[in-house]
């Protein structure tokens, strides 16, 4: 009778997480506080991606390696496989507002990742977050222009 | 080695370790000539900002910029080499402004440990031992057309673009650090600790060389390395950049004109960092 | 006839221990690569001047000495000196053991060493480093073959082409290894072409001097008193390698001196450098070479110690020689404009301090660990030692060629 209560427990435990995994698989929208975790990456700025998200998550890394070799040797830095602008369009807003950098489990890349167990080596040279406007723009700002210009034009004269 | 600086003395005059006057005043007065015909250039840029800071903001030395944007699909071209021409004589001794341009623009700085910090441009005090007379000169890599890194370099980590930049690609770079054993300019930096908060646009990490990439994300877009822009921003206009292989860039005018060095032309590695009034 | 037969060494409490305490030097050395590898480079002496510190010291010495130790190997089979062939197995084990040591030094120092797969698929043809790569790899290769026809049954007749091969190989691999050095035109303390007879000359006095006191050890360890004949012959060979290598010093350094441009390197190596010219001269002249020339070949002793002894001077000078080579090449600046004095923030015109730290000493000693147990598990596990040796030419004549007598 005990045994046999036990076994009933087991079958219909077993048959819980089963059914929940199922169900995690066919809807992709179940929460990551459910019993079976799954990435839930956010979703990135825009209409979509720069391809097809299915190749996207299975080729991203081909895509990213050839971009980068073609943006290092040859100069090429044509925006479509952009590790730049993967992190651009893909910034996931910290408590401050601020994006989060790879430090921080919501980190985009990092959801699938640590899903995935694989380790993430980009971010120990790449900036894991979009850079400041000031910092995107590379430029001085024009207050300090324009006194630059004024020093400049009076190093002229002399 | 005093060779090369007596070998560039037109009149063949130059008798000892001292500079060479006569070529040096010749130079020099050539030099401002054609430096005020590109500052007035460049004044006209300015004037643009002034009027539309926020429409033509790139356009800070756009108006005198050597080197056209190139199309992002576009691969650096074999047709260029960029280059830089540093002229001693209007480089002050206490100013640092390409340093710090330098360090802001592709984030190195110190970590509180200078032994090991890197430092992608430094000021160099040269003095002549005999006459005390002392020159200050920045230094950094100096993108040879033969650099003995990229030769010595196990898995071609350490290259040369098309358009004559010397880089690493830190993807492939394993640390050995052979690059700056072979390095004549103590030109390169290994990363000694673990970064982070890096530049979108300079990317560095731990365990890998790095050095000056003539600011090459920059120059991709047609923009000034960051240190020349400096150096004119704080009125001495002592670096120019451009293509040397562009004979109408006022660079290689200069270069074709002007009694300039490379350090270490002895070696042979015909850097593309040239020098005038050393 | 007399036959030559091998054995394994016997195990036992001291085996063990010995083993426990090479494995506790390992797991110091593993730690060290550890340390280095999370908390960068800035744990060590080594900066953005010195870039090759005590790792370097340790992995190019037991490399150089790893081409060495297959000495007597070559001796035997290519030389076809009888008296020596009984030893070759050992010798070519010991070349494997002091090669896997000195490149996981030199792998565990490197700032990614995880890839170390990038090293091995994508190569710079240009550079001798990379070329480096292939003779390191292709020597253990070759020691291994050649351990293999040397024990294999049936396959004796091999050992000679092989052996002959091995030994022009580890030509090529000394003159690789010293033309790292050689050919760094920038660095006056380099850039010589002498570097690459130099560094075969090193390798041949360093490998003996290792094969000596690792044979009267290992004798001892199976209960046997070595032959002093056997050592002091052996001991004599390494006399006439240390000789070459003085003689290789003395011109890299005549011809430096004679160029003037090199005056202010040849001062700083060889007088006022501090502890470089000490090193120089007290270890490396001193006690690492004119010694053990007296040792070995102006004095007959009738002791096995007299050979060991010098063996030991020699490893012990070897290691300054590369320590002055590598780190007091270094030190001295680099000839920025020359016929100018030179100053800047970033240590030019200025002589670097460098001082070995504890992680990368433990580096280096774990690499020195990892090829005696390699040694160790080799003479153990493999039938490595010959039952009875002697250095007696009378005996050595009776047993004429040791590959077609063993069982």
């Amino acid at each position: 009778m005990c045994v046999r209560h036990l076994f009933a427990v087991l079958v219909v435990g077993l048959a819980a997480i089963l059914g929940e995994a199922s169900l995690a698989q066919d809807t992709k929208q179940v929460p990551t506080a459910g019993r079976t975790p799954v990435p839930l990456p956010a979703k990135g700025k825009g209409e979509q991606c720069v391809a097809p998200v299915e190749w996207m998550r299975r080729n991203h890394m081909t895509a990213l390696e050839h971009q980068r070799d073609r943006t290092v040797r040859e100069g090429i830095r044509t925006r479509q496989f952009s590790l730049k602008g993967c992190i651009e369009c893909h910034a996931v807003p910290g408590a401050n507002g601020r994006p989060v950098g790879v430090a921080d489990a919501r980190h985009f890349c990092r959801t699938c990742h640590d899903y995935a167990a694989v380790k993430l080596d980009c971010f120990e040279c790449h900036a894991s977050r979009p850079a400041e406007a000031a910092q995107r723009a590379g430029r001085i700002d024009v207050q300090k222009d324009v006194a630059e210009l004024a020093r400049y034009l009076e190093g002229l004269e002399r | 080695m005093s060779g090369d600086v007596r070998g560039q003395a037109p009149c063949g005059c130059d008798a000892g370790a001292g500079e060479a006057r006569p070529s040096a005043e010749e130079a020099n007065a050539a030099g401002i000539h054609s430096a005020r015909r590109w500052f007035l250039k460049s004044a006209a840029a300015f004037t643009t900002v002034a009027l539309a800071p926020g429409v033509t903001l790139m356009a800070l030395t756009g108006g005198a910029s050597p080197s056209a944007a190139r199309p992002p699909s576009q691969p650096a071209s074999s047709g260029q080499r960029w280059g830089l021409l540093i002229d001693a004589s209007r480089c002050p001794e206490g100013c640092s402004a390409c340093v710090s341009a330098c360090s802001q623009e592709n984030g190195w700085k110190g970590t509180g440990h200078p032994r090991t910090d890197a430092q992608w441009i430094r000021k160099l005090t040269v003095r002549d031992p005999k006459s005390s007379v002392t020159r200050s000169v920045p230094m950094m890599c100096q993108h040879c057309a033969s650099p003995p890194c990229v030769d010595v370099c196990p898995t071609g980590a350490s290259f040369k673009r098309a358009d004559g930049i010397v880089l690493v690609d830190k993807h492939i770079c394993i640390g050995c650090r052979y690059c700056m054993m072979a390095c004549p300019y103590k030109a390169r930096s290994f990363i000694h600790e673990p970064l982070t908060d890096q530049l979108a646009h300079a990317p560095r990490g731990k365990g890998t060389v790095e050095s000056c990439t003539l600011c090459v994300h920059r120059v991709d877009e047609g923009r000034t390395p960051a240190c020349v822009e400096a150096c004119i921003g704080a009125g001495h206009g002592a670096m120019m950049f451009g293509d040397l292989n562009d004979p109408q860039s006022e660079i290689a005018k200069r270069v074709a004109t002007l009694a300039t060095r490379q350090i270490r032309a002895d070696l042979g590695l015909d850097p593309g960092v040239r020098y005038q009034n050393l | 006839m007399k036959r030559v037969a091998y054995c394994e060494l016997r195990g036992g409490a001291g085996f063990r221990l010995v083993l426990a305490a090479l494995g506790l030097v390992m797991g110091l050395g593993l730690a060290s690569a550890w340390v280095m590898e999370h908390y960068g480079h800035v744990v060590t002496g080594m900066d953005n001047q010195v870039v090759w510190g005590a790792p370097h010291v340790f992995a190019v010495f037991l490399i150089v000495a790893a081409s060495g130790a297959l000495n007597v190997a070559s001796v035997g089979s290519v030389f076809d000196r009888a008296l020596y062939k009984p030893m070759a197995r050992l010798s070519a084990l010991l070349a494997i053991a002091l090669l896997v040591g000195g490149l996981a030094v030199l792998v565990l120092d490197l700032g990614r060493p995880e890839r170390l797969v990038v090293a091995m698929t994508s190569y710079n043809f240009r550079s001798i480093f990379a070329w480096n790569i292939f003779l390191y790899t292709g020597f253990l290769a070759l020691a291994v073959a050649y351990l293999i026809v040397m024990m294999g049954r049936g396959l004796g007749g091999l050992a000679k082409p092989v052996g002959l091969i091995a030994f022009l190989w580890r030509l090529l691999l000394t003159t690789g290894t010293g033309s790292i050095f050689g050919w760094l035109v920038a660095r006056e303390a380099y850039d010589a072409a002498v570097m690459a007879p130099l560094f075969i000359a090193m390798s041949l006095a360093f490998g003996t001097a290792i094969f000596i006191l690792l044979l009267a050890a290992l004798v001892w360890a199976s209960g046997r008193v070595p032959d002093t004949a056997l050592l002091v012959r052996l001991g004599r060979l390494m006399g006439i390698f240390v000789a070459a290598v003085l003689y290789f010093v003395a011109v890299q350094h005549l011809t430096n001196l004679y160029a003037a441009e090199h005056a202010g390197l040849e001062r700083f190596l060889l007088v006022n450098g501090g502890v470089y010219p000490l090193l120089f001269w007290t270890v490396q002249v001193g006690l690492g070479s004119v010694v053990p020339l007296g040792l070995v070949l102006l004095w007959r002793p009738h002791s096995p110690w007299v050979p060991m002894l010098a063996a030991a001077l020699v490893i012990v000078g070897g290691f300054a020689q590369v320590y002055v080579t590598i780190i007091g090449g270094q030190a001295y600046p680099l000839e920025l404009i020359p016929g100018r004095q030179v100053s800047s923030s970033f240590g030019d015109g200025s002589i670097a301090a460098y001082t070995p730290s504890m992680p990368e000493v433990g580096l280096g000693l774990g690499g020195v660990a990892l090829a005696l147990v390699v040694v160790l598990i080799g003479v153990r596990a493999l039938r490595i030692l010959p039952e009875n040796l002697t250095g007696d030419q009378a005996e050595v004549a009776a047993a004429p060629d040791a590959r077609i007598l063993h069982p």
